[in-house]
């Protein structure tokens, strides 16, 4: 028997495997396709302190293994989240987590304080690097500094499992992460989508209507595995990976090169079931070389 | 055309919902395409579809060889609205598009309805399945050329001058959507059309296919296609 229990500082997971924000909706919408139980954890959508109607359509082009996306963190904010659909998947038999997201810091405190209250949300994920809104987000993301006020504003008033969620456009990763735990971070989860674009040559025209939007899939991981890697060798907090894992496989490769856990993303949208597929492969892969527990895959790569 | 035959029982599949597939292995392509339920045999467990090869993902998908096993996520969406009040109904569609009507015109059938049909194309080889539009409803046609029916668009035909209708259902491309769409709005029938945005998910988690509403952005996949024009703001 592998144990497949993870411990990311005081947050217990069942297994490594989460979904990652913004491709899982509120969890519901997979409900026919997999047992939430199967998994470690779902994050749900990202949530501002405000209603947001988002980018105009077309917000999504497919790109080689890949996909851009300018979705631009659409929801009905905090107040809607608390009221209407928590008290729908609160009692998920899984780590319920929210993505929290804002354009100005007001935004963020506020929100992870109101989130703070909810008994069955273990944990936030700070959303410092979405690529697809006009202030806020991505600015703090980018910078040190920016990553030190948000996030210790954020854990003043949160005292639960706080998660860092980093962008990868910038040109050293391990710099902000470092930031990020210095400033309370209880562990950081990278990356979000890269700032891509696609132009459509026949019309002369970009495909998304913000001209550009998110990379993710399969494309990304090259890119993800890298920063997950520099990320692990220069913080202690535990690292969670996410870019482009497909399968299995994919998701052995980031823990191996130190990810505690991962999340998976784009992926959901080629198999629903995906995810706990993945989660299963990993108990698989750990019996079939000798690894008594999967956290033992985190950082075993041997370079 | 292209025939799914599921293992299992098939669920109930309304008219206007749609499937997603994707032929796992193909190399250019990534998620899955959103394609409507044409027919739907219960019996046989076979759902039908009408695919026209567009770019690399429909491409992928016709040329899956007979036997082949497809990724396909079932049924989605919402689906047209059946009433066994209504006395005379309009289904309208153009090209590749019109897929959805064969199906939702068996359905009327079914409720004792007498659907009619306008099918509309760029020439007559556009105009495909006469024959099983037939079984249910009465069909007329329009051609851009002329080369069969009558020459114009659907919006042209003289069947607008001749009669009322309860209820109008429509599918097809964008703008003649729109222009039937104009027409139920002048003449106050009811009416519906299916919208076909850019998709990835397939089931309301993404946002990615959101049409902009008097209700504000709603997606496409989960809340349609199928929307009343009353709730579109066109
Ligand atoms: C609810 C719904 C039902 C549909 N039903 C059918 C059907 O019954 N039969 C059928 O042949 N097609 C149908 N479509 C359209 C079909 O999904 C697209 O043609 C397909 O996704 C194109 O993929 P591709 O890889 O072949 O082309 P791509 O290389 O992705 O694109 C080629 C061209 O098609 C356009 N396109 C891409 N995706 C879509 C899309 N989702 N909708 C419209 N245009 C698109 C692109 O703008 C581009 O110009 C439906 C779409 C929706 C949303
Ligand atoms: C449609 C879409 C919406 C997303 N929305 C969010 C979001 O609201 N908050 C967030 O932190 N990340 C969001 N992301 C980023 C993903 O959570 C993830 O970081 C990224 O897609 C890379 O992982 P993947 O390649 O496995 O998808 C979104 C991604 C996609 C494709
Ligand atoms: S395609 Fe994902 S929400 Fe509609």
């Amino acid at each position: 028997m592998v144990n497949t229990t993870i411990n990311l500082k005081g947050l217990s997971l069942k297994n490594p495997v989460m979904t990652a924000s913004g491709t899982f909706g509120y969890g519901e919408e997979y409900a026919d396709f997999i047992n939430f139980s199967d998994l470690g954890g779902i994050i749900v959508k990202g949530t501002t302190l405000n209603p947001r109607q988002g980018n105009p359509y077309p917000r999504m082009a497919e790109t080689p293994s890949g996909m851009l996306n300018a979705v631009g963190l659409q929801n009905k904010g905090v107040r809607y989240f608390i009221d209407e659909i928590y008290p729908r998947i609160k009692d998920f038999d899984t780590n319920v987590i929210v993505n929290v997201s804002g354009s100005t810091m007001d935004d963020y405190v506020q929100a992870a304080e109101m989130i703070g209250e909810l008994e069955h949300i273990p944990a936030v994920e700070l959303n410092v690097s979405c690529p697809n809104v006009k202030q806020g987000g991505m600015a703090f993301g980018v910078t040190c500094s920016g990553i030190e006020q948000i996030v210790s504003a954020v854990r003043n008033v949160y005292k639960k499992h706080l998660i860092v969620k980093l962008s990868p456009n910038v040109t050293n990763i391990a710099e902000l992460a470092l930031a990020a735990e210095a400033s309370g971070a209880d562990s950081v989860s990278l990356i979000n989508t890269m700032l891509g674009m696609a132009i459509d040559a026949e019309k002369r025209r970009p495909k998304l209507s913000t001209v550009t939007g998110g990379l993710s899939g399969a494309c990304v991981k090259p890119v993800a595995l890298r920063m997950v890697w520099q990320v692990y060798k220069a913080v202690k907090i535990p690292v969670i990976g996410l870019g482009g894992i497909s399968n299995a496989t994919d998701a052995v490769e980031f823990m191996l090169a130190g990810a505690s856990a991962v999340e998976i993303g784009t992926a959901n949208f080629i198999d629903p079931a995906v995810s706990v597929k993945v989660a299963k492969g990993i108990t698989e892969y750990c019996e079939r070389h000798g690894f008594s527990s999967v956290s033992d895959l985190t950082g075993a790569l041997e370079v | 055309m292209l025939v799914l035959h599921s293992q299992d029982e098939l669920p109930d599949i309304l008219p206007g919902q749609f499937v997603q597939v994707r032929a796992d292995g193909a190399k250019n392509t990534y998620l899955r395409r959103p394609i409507s339920v044409h027919d739907v045999d219960y019996e046989h467990n076979n759902i039908t579809l009408l695919v026209q090869r567009v770019g690399e993902g429909t491409k992928a998908i016709c040329d899956s060889e007979i036997g082949s096993v497809l990724n396909v996520v079932y049924p989605l969406g919402n689906g047209f609205s059946v009433s066994s009040d209504w006395k005379s109904v309009l289904l309208v569609g153009g090209g590749i598009g019109a897929a959805p009507l064969l199906y939702l015109a068996k359905v009327m059938k079914i409720k004792g309805l007498s659907p009619l049909v306008l099918l509309g194309g760029k020439t007559k080889n556009d105009i495909i399945r006469i024959d099983e539009y037939r079984k249910y409803a009465d069909v007329m046609i329009t051609t851009d050329d002329g080369s069969l029916g009558e020459k114009g668009f659907v919006s042209q035909h003289s069947v607008w001058n001749l009669r009322e209708f309860d209820h109008i259902a429509v599918c097809g491309p964008l703008p003649m959507m729109k222009s039937v769409a104009a027409i139920a709005r002048q003449k106050n029938t009811d009416c519906e059309v299916s919208l076909e945005n850019m998709m990835a998910c397939g089931l309301g988690a993404c946002l990615c296919c959101v049409e902009n509403t008097k209700e504000g952005n709603l997606c496409v996949c989960k809340e349609g296609p199928v929307f009343n024009i009353n709730r579109l703001l066109w």
